[in-house]
């Protein structure tokens, strides 16, 4: 076989989100000749984004100074903060804790504030290439990293090339960035390659998923952040909600559960859409509209998972490491702040070696060390939780002990062993009636003719053990129903619908067997968020 | 011989199209905007023809402000040769696009003119049709095939009751269908090199068209819903239903 | 008062149902109704559209080179004839949309295409991103209206008149640039499912390709084309061209059958603008039972043969 054709840079950033674009941003600002590259596997700058957001500034005011002249298209700062505990039928304001005040920050499509971002990249000369996707990583004969190579494009679901085949280039650089946000598909590799984890716990998610909704004029109140927690979830899942009210009567409303959680039959999916019935909720939408929807696992381990961010030839910022702060619940102003100080990092030495060490010692990790003990004090369940929770908050961090965090896999339990609670979820009127139409309001696009790009390492499990143990997870767990079970004259088997993937990695991230394994498909193929 | 390939940023065909709810329009903000997906075929034959050697230049033709750029630079990264922006930020009408359009095609002089047969977003399928009127010149609408030969083309049409076939002399106005092709994908390094390849702009008041339209669009509003209709017990009461209806 | 002249449409032997569809158009403008026929050995064509109801008068071209429907001699036919008639209408076919414009531009005009309602004799209504949205247009009253009329959204107009024939002769001659070769009708008896009238489609229940006969069967019967759901072309029981949906084909026929087909949002998008939807499903909720005109809860394996049986 030929050689790829290769093209050369002096630094290739994967993935165009707040840590990547902050990042190349950053390095042209310092050294303007820098040849950089960012290469994004959504068609569009901001497709795949999807965040709640309401972001501290304070990054945007380093990197982009006169940002305020121009701000990004959904900018709204923020008001007000409420923090509620629901129950089925009612509601209880709780004080906002320190972590959730929100004074000062703003509100943001972070999906349209990316396509901005992006704009100041390319008028800086960094070179955006959307529509491309990062399959492979080019190892050096030392075994460094030394770039990428673009998915080839064009490949029928057979594996042979179509009429449209165009094979996918390889871009060399000294050092290669992955900005691929939570579970990226290289992160994960590389960080197996190297042993990256070693001395780290294990890394743990939630999934966080997300409609945009322009509600009956007046009920929104642009500004307004409320968060909830309570039901629909039960003291053993770990989660709650978010609604951010924007400008245009245009509401962000979300729910994350930790994907911790043990009951093998329990629906995330179905968790958001039975909070968005709770009385407070189903007020604000009654009437209104649902215009974008999607998901998206988000990293909830924070300082003990951190793995080492350096390898050789290449550097993790943002949520490929994991650097969201989850009391928070803000990861962008980490994400940028870690992409900042790799570019720092980059002009000064030329290498990624010397990179962990002064992420560790820089305000990023030091502000996930503070809140360490927060995400894992409700391992104990809610109200214990809760308890430390506020301990932590109060003492600022500073005891002594950590707690440790442990893997989502394995926190399933078995079908025989798990007895699930009373939920009191009630019928739904609602749209999105189903995860299929919710998947509708994702826009994505797969180009059926292509290979599938979740792999599962060993199908049989699926016929065979896992529906004997768990009853295929998997075909709940997913937010766009891309896993079934289907029963026809042949039997059972899984059927998997990729093209319905909105490529938020619950499935790698869940899966009891880790058997399921995301790739990234052709590129410009996923969702296509607008606003999110 | 040349080729002029006519292109339109339009919306993304994967993108939820929206009316507002004041009705003044469909909501764009945010939106993708991409090459009309009709245009992108009619570019990727331009370049077969080129590449079987039956043409030498591939021109992409775009009318708009400065955004259709984009698009064009997206042509050129397919790989046409040049590039030319009719620049306006007037809404043209297809009449008043053909004329535009043949002012370029009186200054190229081009052998084949292609353009996809309608644009996803006003769904008119008029200005391939309009130009070849004005130009005098013969039209292949709703291409599922394209075969030169010399000065002429044997141009195979899908229409309602099957394939049609007509021999045109060139220069000709073709329209292209879903089925003529499917568009390659752009190799990344393209992309720089499209950086470097023209880009003439043509501001749309020196090609002296008179741009006044007699139709005009005044409103917008969302189609109706579908509502639930009757229930039937059993297949007679279904016939019956249909026979009343006039169905059967 | 207006003039509208209807080009019709046909295909040497018979008049297209699209003429009698665009004269209800006609009829919702308002005003004298004449059919221009162009063509070669048209007398029956005249006479079916002399026919039609409220049609005025129907004038006949007959010549040698317009027995082909090639835009490029129809046209200027057309514009000859459309001295003093306020519209001129076609179908919105792949003829009336291949010629329309052509007329459209010789005349100076620009056009409506698909017009799916009257507002008034100068203001229509039409779809615009794939009927994802609705525009009103106007047109001005100093210049000719030359539009296509979406034929899915009128019915046809019943015949039982009796208009006159007018013959005339061509005004030009074949343009020699242009030579039609021939047309090689779609494949077997089967209607092509994107432009069929009526459409049978199946869905996942069907369990299995053999047993997707079930539908074909009906679909003869009807003399319907057919379609499947996403869920039937994933699980193999039949080719992908038939899909029908939002990653499929997008259909307007007059009447839509589906057979255990839940309805997704996705396939619905491919049937919207469908005239009637009719359901056949065993559950009950199944959201398509929320868009079809008639819906019958029952299981397909025993309404199908029913059906067949009563349709005899």
């Amino acid at each position: 076989m030929a050689e790829r054709e290769i093209m050369e840079y002096d630094v290739i950033v994967v993935g165009a989100g707040p840590a990547g674009l902050s990042c190349a941003i950053r390095l042209k600002q310092l050294k303007p000749e820098l040849m950089v590259a960012v290469i994004e596997k959504s068609s569009e700058i901001g497709a795949h984004i999807l965040s709640g957001a309401v972001i501290e500034p304070e990054p945007l005011d380093r990197l982009v100074p006169d940002w305020r002249d121009d701000p990004p298209p959904i900018c709204v700062p923020v008001e007000r903060d409420e923090i509620w505990l629901l129950s089925e039928k009612k509601r209880y304001r709780l004080p906002t804790p320190p972590q959730q005040k929100n004074h000062g920050n703003i509100i943001v499509s972070l999906g349209a504030m990316c396509a901005w971002l992006a704009n100041r990249a390319e008028a800086l000369e960094v070179d955006i290439f959307p529509g491309y996707a990062a399959a492979d990583i080019r190892f050096r004969e030392d075994g460094s990293v030394g770039g990428v190579i673009i998915g080839d494009m064009g490949v029928g679901r057979d594996g042979q090339p179509k009429d449209s085949y165009v094979e996918g280039i390889e871009i060399h650089a000294p050092v290669t960035i992955l900005g691929e946000g939570v579970r990226g598909h290289l992160s994960k590799q590389l960080i197996e390659r190297f042993d990256l984890g070693r001395d780290a716990d294990p890394q743990t998610y939630g999934i966080g998923m997300k409609e945009l909704w322009r509600v009956q004029p007046g009920k929104s109140i642009p500004g307004l952040v409320q968060h909830t927690t309570g039901w629909p979830l039960d003291k053993n899942i770990y989660g709650g909600s978010f609604i951010y009210h924007l400008d245009k009567d245009r509401i962000a409303l979300g729910f994350v559960c930790g994907l911790d959680y043990a009951d093998p039959n329990f629906m995330p999916f179905e968790a958001f859409q039975q909070f968005k019935h709770h009385p407070m909720v189903r007020d604000l939408l009654e009437g209104g509209e649902i215009l974008s929807s999607g998901a998206r696992a988000i990293s909830e381990g924070g300082y003990q998972s951190l793995p080492k961010t350096e390898m050789p030839g290449a550097l993790l910022v943002g949520d490929s490491a994991g650097t969201l702060n989850v009391p928070k619940i803000k990861g962008t102003h980490q994400a940028m702040k870690a992409g900042m100080l790799a570019a720092e990092h980059i002009v000064e030495t030329g290498a990624a070696e010397g990179f962990d060490a002064k992420l560790r010692d820089s305000e990023v990790v030091r502000e996930l060390h503070k809140v360490r003990n927060i995400r894992p004090a409700f391992y104990k369940g809610f109200w214990r939780g809760f308890v430390r929770a506020a301990i932590e908050t109060v003492t600022a961090g500073k005891l002594p002990t950590t707690l440790n965090i442990h893997a989502d896999d394995t926190a399933l339990r078995k079908l025989d062993e798990f007895t699930p609670p009373d939920r009191n979820w009630v019928e739904r009127d609602l749209p999105p009636r189903d995860r299929l139409a919710s998947v509708y309001f994702a826009a994505t696009a797969h180009d059926e003719d292509q290979p599938i790009h979740l792999q599962i390492l060993e199908p049989d499990v699926c016929t065979t053990r896992c529906v004997v143990e768990y009853g295929n997870p998997c075909t709940r767990f997913c937010p766009a129903n891309v896993y079934e079970m289907v029963e026809d004259e042949a039997g059972e088997s899984l059927q998997i619908n990729a093209a319905n993937c909105v490529h938020c990695k619950t499935c790698d991230i869940k899966d009891p067997y880790q058997i399921i394994n995301w790739v990234t498909p052709e590129g410009g193929s996923g969702p296509n968020y607008q606003n999110m | 011989m040349k080729i002029l390939v006519g292109i339109k940023r339009v919306v993304d065909y994967n993108v939820r199209v929206r009316v507002l709810p004041d009705g003044s329009g469909v909501d764009l903000d945010g939106v993708k905007m991409s090459v009309n997906p009709f245009d992108e075929i009619a570019l990727e034959e331009a370049l077969r023809i080129r590449e079987a050697g039956k043409a030498e230049e591939v021109v992409v033709v775009s009318i708009g402000g400065d955004p259709v750029q984009q698009q064009l630079r997206t042509g050129l990264a397919m790989g046409a040769d040049r590039a030319i922006q009719i620049k306006t930020d007037a809404d043209l009408q297809p009449l008043g696009a053909a004329q535009a359009f043949l002012k370029i095609i009186e200054r190229e002089e081009p052998g084949l003119v292609l353009l996809g047969k309608q644009a996803i977003d006003d769904d008119n399928s008029q200005t391939g049709q309009m130009l070849a009127a004005l130009w005098g010149r013969p039209q292949a609408t709703f291409a599922s095939e394209v075969v030169l030969d010399g000065q002429s083309a044997t141009v195979v049409r899908e229409v309602d009751t099957g394939l049609e076939t007509i021999e045109v002399d060139l220069p000709a106005v073709v329209t292209v269908d879903l089925r003529l092709n499917e568009p390659r994908f752009v190799k990344l390094p393209d992309i720089m090199k499209a950086k470097r390849k023209p880009l003439d702009v043509v501001p749309l008041d020196e090609l002296g068209v008179d741009t006044a339209s007699n139709v005009e669009v005044t409103g917008f509003s969302p189609p109706e819903q579908r509502g639930k209709g009757i229930m039937v017990e059993d297949a007679s009461q279904l016939v019956q239903e249909l026979k009343n209806r006039g169905l059967l | 008062m207006s003039r509208i002249l209807i080009v019709a449409e046909h295909d040497g032997q018979a008049l297209n149902l699209s003429v009698a569809k665009s004269v209800n158009c006609a009829q919702a403008i308002g005003g004298d109704i004449d059919i221009a026929v162009l063509g070669s050995g048209i007398d029956g064509i005249a006479a079916e559209a002399a026919a039609l109801d409220s049609v005025s008068k129907v004038i006949a071209v007959d010549a040698d080179h317009l027995a082909a429907p090639l835009a490029v001699n129809w046209a200027p036919e057309a514009v000859a004839l459309a001295d003093g008639y306020t519209h001129v209408l076609g179908p919105s076919s792949t003829l009336g949309r291949d010629l329309m414009p052509r007329i459209a531009a010789l005349m100076g005009v620009n056009q409506v295409s698909d017009i799916m309602e009257v507002l008034g004799p100068h203001a229509f209504k039409r779809p615009i991103y794939a009927g994802n949205a609705i525009t009103d247009v106007a047109c001005a009253e100093d210049r000719t209206v030359v539009g296509t009329v979406r034929t899915a959204s009128w019915k046809a107009v019943a015949s039982g008149g009796g208009a006159s024939v007018e013959q005339r002769p061509a005004n030009g001659s074949a343009a020699g640039h242009t030579r039609y070769v021939g047309l090689k009708v779609e494949g077997g008896e089967r209607p092509d499912l994107q432009s069929a009238a009526r459409v049978v489609s199946g869905g996942r229940a069907l369990g299995s390709e053999e047993k997707f006969n079930l539908i074909y069967g009906l679909a003869d019967r009807l003399g319907a084309g057919v379609g499947a759901s996403r869920a039937a072309v994933d699980a193999g029981y039949c080719p992908n061209d038939m899909q029908v949906g939002q990653t499929g084909k997008i259909i307007s026929p007059d009447l839509y059958m589906a057979f255990g087909i839940s309805g997704a949002i996705q396939h619905i998008t491919g049937i919207k603008d469908a005239g009637t939807i009719v359901a056949v499903n065993k559950d009950g909720e199944a959201p398509i039972f929320e868009v079809a005109d008639i819906g019958l809860v029952g299981d397909l394996f025993q309404v199908i043969p029913e059906l067949e049986a009563l349709l005899g």
